[in-house]
Parts: C-alpha cells; structure tokens; sequence
C-alpha cells in the first residue's frame, strides 16, 4: 500500500539522512523503525508526509504518487496519513475535544474551522474517538490539564479523526514511563487492527518494537540494515543496526531481549524501573 | 595573624588582576576616555546654544510657576470632561485600529510564518519605520492633512501602535513551538488553519497582553496628542499655557495624573489575568 | 448546561466550544457595554470630511514627498537640528542613568528604608506619568528655549523609566548572595558593589542601550514645545509645507533609529 523507491534525503548542510531506501508495506502491517539516534528514523517518517521534502526517489500511497503533488493534492494526501508525535504536539490552549477535531481540518474551510462549526457526524465520531482511548469525560479540559499518557490518546485520536490509510508514529512512547508506553502501544496496535491500519512506528525501545510489531526494520547511517521478522532479531542484527563497541557494553540487556517474549513481558510489569535503564544503554548508541 | 593577612590578600590581588591582560586594560581605558570625552564635548555643544542668565534664573522661575499653579482652579474642572473622554477615545480607538493592522504584519514579519523573504524585509520596514517616528510626529502630520480634530488623533495613535504590536508580536511568533504547527500541517489543514489552530493559541496570551500595555501607553501619548492640535485633552492644556492660566495648567495635570493611574491599574489588572 | 448533558449533546455530534466567560450574564452586559461604549466613542469623532477631501490631495503630496525626500535646501538647518538632537540624547542619557541609580536602589524595597522608598516611588511615578512634551513645557519655561531644557527633560524621563526597572531588578535578586556577603560583615557601599551590582550590571547595560534609542526619538518631538533638537525643524518644515525637507528628516530618524537598533543589540550581545 505504501512504498518507498530509492527514497534519499541529503540536508542543505549536506548531511545525507537517507540513502535510497527502498521498502513496500502492505495494508494493515504494523512496521516498527529501530536504530541510533541520527540515523534518520524521524526523516523517513516525515519524508512520506513531505513534513520534510525528500531530495530524491518516489513514495506511493495506494497508487498515488506522493512526491510531485502540488501543495493542494499535498492536503488531500496529508489527510490518508494520521501521525501521533513524541512531544504530543497537542495545542496546550485548546481543549481536547478542539484538538481532536484539529484532525479534520484538511477536510473543512477556514472559517467553518476558525468559528468551530463542524458538521454533526465529525463531532459524534471525534466524541466515540475519545471513548474508545477513555477520555470522554475530558472533553472540556484544555490540552495542558492532562497527563502525558492522556495527552498521547487525544493525539491518537486527532490522528484518527482523519480517516487514515496509515499511520505515522514518530516516537510514542519516549517521554511516557514504561507502564504507560505499553498500554499506548498496545492502543496503536489495537486501533491498527480494528481499522485495518498499517502503521510505521519510529521507536528507540527494541522490546516494546519486538512486542508490538508485525516487522522491524533497522535503520543505520540512511540506510535499511535488517528487515524481517520481530523474532528474528538477535544479537548479531543488534550490533549490525546499532555498532559492535557500544552494544558490548550493553551485554546485559542484549540477553534479555533475546530471552523469550513471556520473560520481557513479565519483567516489564514486574520491574518497570529495571527496563527504563535498560532502554537507553540499547538506544543511546 | 596581623602579618599573615596582607600577605595573602595581596596574592589574591594578584590572582585577580591577571583576568584582565594589559592589553584589554587598555582598551578599556581608552573606551572610558573616548566616552567621557564624547559626553564632554556634547555637554559642550549644549552649553553653547544655551542662555546662562534665564538658568540663572529657574529656580525663581520655578518657584513663581508653582505659585502660580496653586490653588489650582477647580471650577475648570466640569469643562474638561468631554476633552477627557475625547483622551480616551482617541486612545481606545487608536490602539484597535493599531493592533487590527500590527496583527497581519507581525505574521508578515515572524521568520516562521511570512510567505516569502521579500514581503519578510517589507514588513518588518513597516514596524520600523511605524517605531522611529513618536506619534506627536505622526499627529502633526496627520493633522496637516486631515485637518485639526479627534480622527487624526487616533490615526496617529494607530500608526506607532503598528510598530510596537508588531514587533513584540513577531518576536513571540518567532518563539512558539514548531511541533504542534508540523501536527496541524500533518491533518493536510491549509495555511491558515495552520496560523488559526497551530499558531494564534500560542501566542494569543501574548497578544492580549501586549495590546492592553499599549493602550496604556497610548493613554499618556493621546494626552499630548491636542498640542499639534489632534484633539484631547491637550488641546485645553495648550489653550491654558498659552493664555498663562497655570491655574488651569495645574487642574489638567492632576486630571492626566489620575487618568493614567487608573489606566496603569487596569492594565496591570488585565494582563495579570491572561498570564 | 451541566457536564452530563454537554457529554450527551456530543455524543450527538452537537458540540460548542465554552465560552471564554462562562457566567452568561456577566458575558452579555460585558459586550453590551463594549458595544455601547465603541458605539458612543465613534459617534463621538466629529470628521470635517470636506477638510480631509481637500487634504487628501495634500496627503498625496505628502507621499510623493518620500520618493524625493530634499536633504540640501534645509541641509544647514536640518544639520544643526541633527546635532542638537544627538548632543542632547547622549548627555540626557548618561545624566539620567548617573542619577536613576540612586534613585533605584533608594525604590527597592528590601534594602531601602520606608521614607526613602516612598520619596523615590513617588519620583518615578511623576516621572512616568507625565509625556515627556509635558514635562518639557513645564523646563521650557524655567530653563528658557533650546537644548538645556531638552536635555533636562530626557534626563528627568529616563529617571523614571529606568530607576523603575532597575528597583524591580534589585528587588528580584537572589537575597542569599545579598546575606552571603553581608554575613562577612560588609559596609553598606561593599554590599551594593559585591552583591548587588554583579546580579543587576548586565541588564542595566542592555536597558541603558534601549533607553539611548527611546530619548533618540524623543528628542525628535520636545522640540515641538520649544526644547531644541530635531522636532523644530521639522515643526518648521511641516507648517510651511516643505514635504520633501520633512521627509528627508523623517527617513533621518528612521535611519538613525535602526542603526541605534543595530548598535545595541550587538552590544546586548556582547555584555551577555
């Protein structure tokens, strides 16, 4: 459904953050991103939106393609793209119910958006979005007032708003605490699969990626350096995406991770606080 | 004990005076020198296109001009209320009518929001230009052209509020967020619904805040505004110097005292508010 | 409308953002008193509109004027009111400052006994009050025309305005340097100059730049009242509709002010 030919991006400061990625995936498959910071995870993402304008190759979403759109046929496409963000990006002064709605705008004019009138039916789906992530009873509250797991719901639910074919996640979980990262992913997934939704989830936590995706790819310096299954990564495809020195060093955690599903199912709920300084000694190569 | 202790200050002293080397201490030497001689020579200047003997004089002049102020005449008092009111209005009017085209401008003039580069330059020349000339200035223009009267008042009041909004507006623009002006691009919103959910709720306190704090300016300036003959109360004050009413003089000043009190409470109050 | 039925109309996909006033009583006398009042305010503006038609021309002229701004036929005039202009900027400024410092430390709270504080309040509350074309007429008279009663005037207003802000700065600084260096039994004098001035110094530099710039431009106006500089040569210009000296004059101003604007921010730069 969406795919990616020789995808490059080289920066103006001539910094390449991506090198001819090539990848397909197919209606609701779940794809988690992993790799070193700098490695151009976020770039990737924001390249199929054209949030960032990619320098070279071509991106097709369902038969459409997206590089050479003008910035009108951009909205339309925009708006078969949800994306959920690492900060939020909730705007704080309004309340949720206008955050959700904020996910229909590509849909509607400036002033029907600008005086608040959306059509009926949008209204009743926004307010069952937010039943479903369980925030119904926040309508009101401004987008500051809530906890950063509610936070991400409403920006789930905004994304979902629009309707997507797929769904850009840039980060979920990296300002949550491990309890709350899960049930986020769990909620993506979920949400994925009631709706048929591929999603492209750019994470830094290789054992939430393991739990929740359908297929990892590993992204190096720009390029594409694993791509298959979640049980398939092992320590020697560890070292190839993040490097040989660093992931020494991190002996502890690279067991764990190869240890059995149940294992790092159990020791997440039993030992959040174990698992968050594990993280950052895989990701912080 | 008593020998110890010079000692050891003197090593610190050593120590400290090492930060500056010679060559820095001499520059600034020479900087103060440059500046202390630039003063002089201004003072100079002015000195020389000044009358001695009416300085001389000030303090018994100073001293008639108070005496003559008091009692100040109360009964003037029931003819300044329509000026007064006319004082506000043009204050009032003039900062709607300034924030309504500061508002525009600044999202021409924010690096994050301008279309292009070129209408960037032209905008901020705008803010500038609106910036450098006092509104007395503008007043006096205004009022060659317009005539004498409350409008070009405001206009002018209008004109300086542009440059003060806009720029203090711009500046917060420049500050807000990017991540939730991408998420809103992200939904495929169009341009300005982009500046309308992405943009303006971010800087809406802002806003709020630096209008009211220009009204209250603009109070004050609109109080002077009837010298160049643009209505208000300055009109009265300037009929009364020019007739040596100091007595009069002396009721309109209390009247601006108060007016700008309580404007300066009010705005304090409403900007507390929005924080 | 309580938060049930607000849940059930949205459920219903009928929803209204809150209002920024929730009270609607409070709300509607609110704009009814907005609307009276800006209803009554622009009755109240009295147009001459046969004047304005016939200065609309003028206007034009006026315009035109910038695209041809004369600097020479007025040079010598505009050159001395130039001069004066800068001359009595610079003076009033140091002056000012020098005399601000006093009267700052003398309006903070914490280090300044009640009497000095209120005294000193009440300077910089006539000082900021009145528009500096007030307090210029009020030096006029005492002081006689030119620049004297200019430089004064600048001088009086930048008092105010920067002893205000300096005051604040001294009563927001971190009391427990003040308490440090007063616990190793440090005069009054040693204080201000080891606790006090290191946490304000920065700020008032930066201040002292910006305020350069105010009483550059208004030295361009106190002129109108007889306080030399800039503002009486383009009064002159003005009332003898000499629009091309009064545009060179006015692109000057601008000139000086974004140079100034310039000079500063780099020195902002520097001293942080």
């Amino acid at each position: 459904m969406l795919t990616l030919t020789d995808l490059t991006k080289r920066y103006s400061t001539g910094d390449r953050a991506l090198t001819q990625v090539s990848l397909h995936i197919p209606e609701g498959q779940v794809v988690a991103l992993i790799g070193p910071s700098g490695a151009g995870k976020s770039t990737l993402i924001r390249c199929v939106n054209r949030l960032v304008e990619p320098t070279e190759g071509r991106i097709t979403l369902s038969n459409t393609e997206l590089t050479s759109l003008s910035s009108r046929q951009l909205r339309c496409a925009r708006r078969r793209m949800g994306m959920i963000f690492q900060e939020y990006a909730l705007i704080d002064r309004l309340t949720v119910m206008e955050n959700v709605l904020s996910g229909y705008l590509g849909y509607t004019g400036f002033w029907r958006s600008f005086l608040r009138r959306y059509p009926q039916p949008v209204v009743s789906e926004a307010f069952r979005l937010l039943q479903r992530v369980g925030l119904e009873p926040f309508i009101d509250k401004r987008a500051d007032e809530l906890s950063g797991g509610q936070r991400q719901r409403v920006g789930i639910a905004r994304a979902l708003l629009q309707s997507p074919e797929i769904l850009l996640v840039d980060e979920p979980t990296a300002s949550l605490d491990p309890k709350t990262s899960r049930q986020i992913m769990r909620l993506i997934k979920e949400l994925c699969a009631e709706r048929r939704l591929a999603a492209i989830i750019n994470i830094h936590d290789v054992a939430l990626a393991q739990l929740f995706a359908d297929r990892i790819i590993g992204l190096r310096a720009g390029e594409i350096v694993f791509d298959g299954l979640p049980d398939q990564l092992d320590a020697e495809i560890l070292t190839r995406i993040y490097g040989e020195e660093d992931w020494n060093t991190a002996a502890e955690p690279e067991a764990e991770i190869e240890s059995d599903l149940e294992a790092v199912d159990t020791r997440v709920q039993t030992d959040a606080a174990g698992l968050k300084r594990s993280v950052p000694a895989v990701g912080a190569v | 004990m008593p020998v110890r202790y010079p000692d050891h200050s003197t090593n610190l002293a050593d120590a400290r005076w090492k930060l500056h080397t010679t060559r820095k201490q001499i520059l600034i030497w020479l900087a103060w020198l440059l500046g202390i001689s630039l003063f002089l020579l201004c003072w100079k200047q002015i000195s020389d296109n000044t009358m001695w003997v009416f300085v001389e004089d000030a303090p018994r002049q100073g001293a008639d001009l108070i005496s003559r102020m008091l009692p100040p005449e109360w009964s003037y008092a029931h003819l300044l209320w329509k000026p007064l009111w006319d004082t506000i209005t043009i204050a009032t009017l003039g900062t709607l009518l300034g924030i309504a085209m500061a508002f525009p401008c600044a999202f021409l003039a924010a690096r994050n929001t301008t279309p292009h580069g070129l209408i960037r330059s032209a905008a901020l020349m705008v803010i500038v230009s609106s910036r450098s000339i006092n509104s007395l200035i503008w007043a006096m223009l205004l009022v060659t052209i317009l005539g004498p009267g409350i409008l070009a008042g405001i206009i002018a009041i209008a004109l300086r509020s542009i440059g003060f909004v806009g720029k203090l507006l711009y500046e917060a623009i420049e500050e807000i967020h990017p991540t939730p002006v991408e998420a809103i691009a992200a939904t495929g919103a169009s341009r300005m619904q982009v500046m309308s959910y992405g943009v303006l709720p971010q800087v809406m306190p802002a806003f709020a805040g630096i209008s009211i704090y220009r009204w209250d300016i603009n109070i004050r300036e609109s109080t002077v505004l009837g010298l160049v003959g643009a209505g208000g109360i300055g009109l009265q004050l300037n009929a009364a110097i020019n007739t040596l009413a100091w007595d009069k003089v002396s009721i309109i000043f209390i009247l601006i005292f108060a007016t700008v009190l309580v404007s300066e409470y009010i705005s304090a109050k409403v900007r507390k508010a929005f924080i | 409308m309580n938060q049930q039925e607000r849940l059930a109309a949205a459920e219903q996909g009928l929803w209204k953002p809150l209002p920024l006033i929730r009270d609607a009583r409070y709300r509607w006398l609110l704009i009814i008193a907005a609307v009276v009042y800006l209803l009554l305010a622009v009755i109240s503006i009295d147009v001459n509109w046969a004047r304005v038609a016939e200065g609309l021309s003028r206007g034009m002229n006026f315009i035109a004027a910038f695209a041809s701004p004369d600097f020479t036929s007025r040079g010598g005039d505009i050159l001395d009111g130039l001069i004066e202009s800068l001359t009595m900027t610079l003076t009033s400024t140091v002056i000012g400052i020098l005399l601000a410092i006093p009267v700052g430390i003398g309006a903070a709270r914490n280090i300044a006994p009640l009497p000095v504080y209120l005294f000193c309040r009440s300077i910089i509350a006539i000082s900021r009050t009145f528009q500096e074309v007030i307090i210029a007429i009020l030096f006029v008279v005492m002081f006689g025309f030119g620049p004297l009663a200019g430089m004064i005037t600048l001088a009086f207003a930048t008092i105010g305005f920067m002893a205000k802000l300096l005051a604040e700065d001294i009563e927001d600084i971190d009391a427990r340097q003040v308490e440090a260096i007063r616990a190793t039994g440090a005069r009054w004098l040693q204080l201000m100059n080891y606790a006090v001035q290191p946490q304000v110094m920065p700020r008032l530099i930066g201040l002292s730049m910006y305020r350069l710039d105010i009483n550059f431009r208004e030295s361009a106006v106190i002129g109108i009242v007889g306080a030399g500089g800039i503002g009486a040569t383009l009064n002159t210009s003005l009332s003898r509709y000499e629009y091309e000296t009064a545009a060179a004059i006015l692109l000057i101003i601008i000139g000086i002010v974004m140079a100034t604007e310039y000079i500063s921010s780099h020195v902002r730069k520097w001293v942080q």
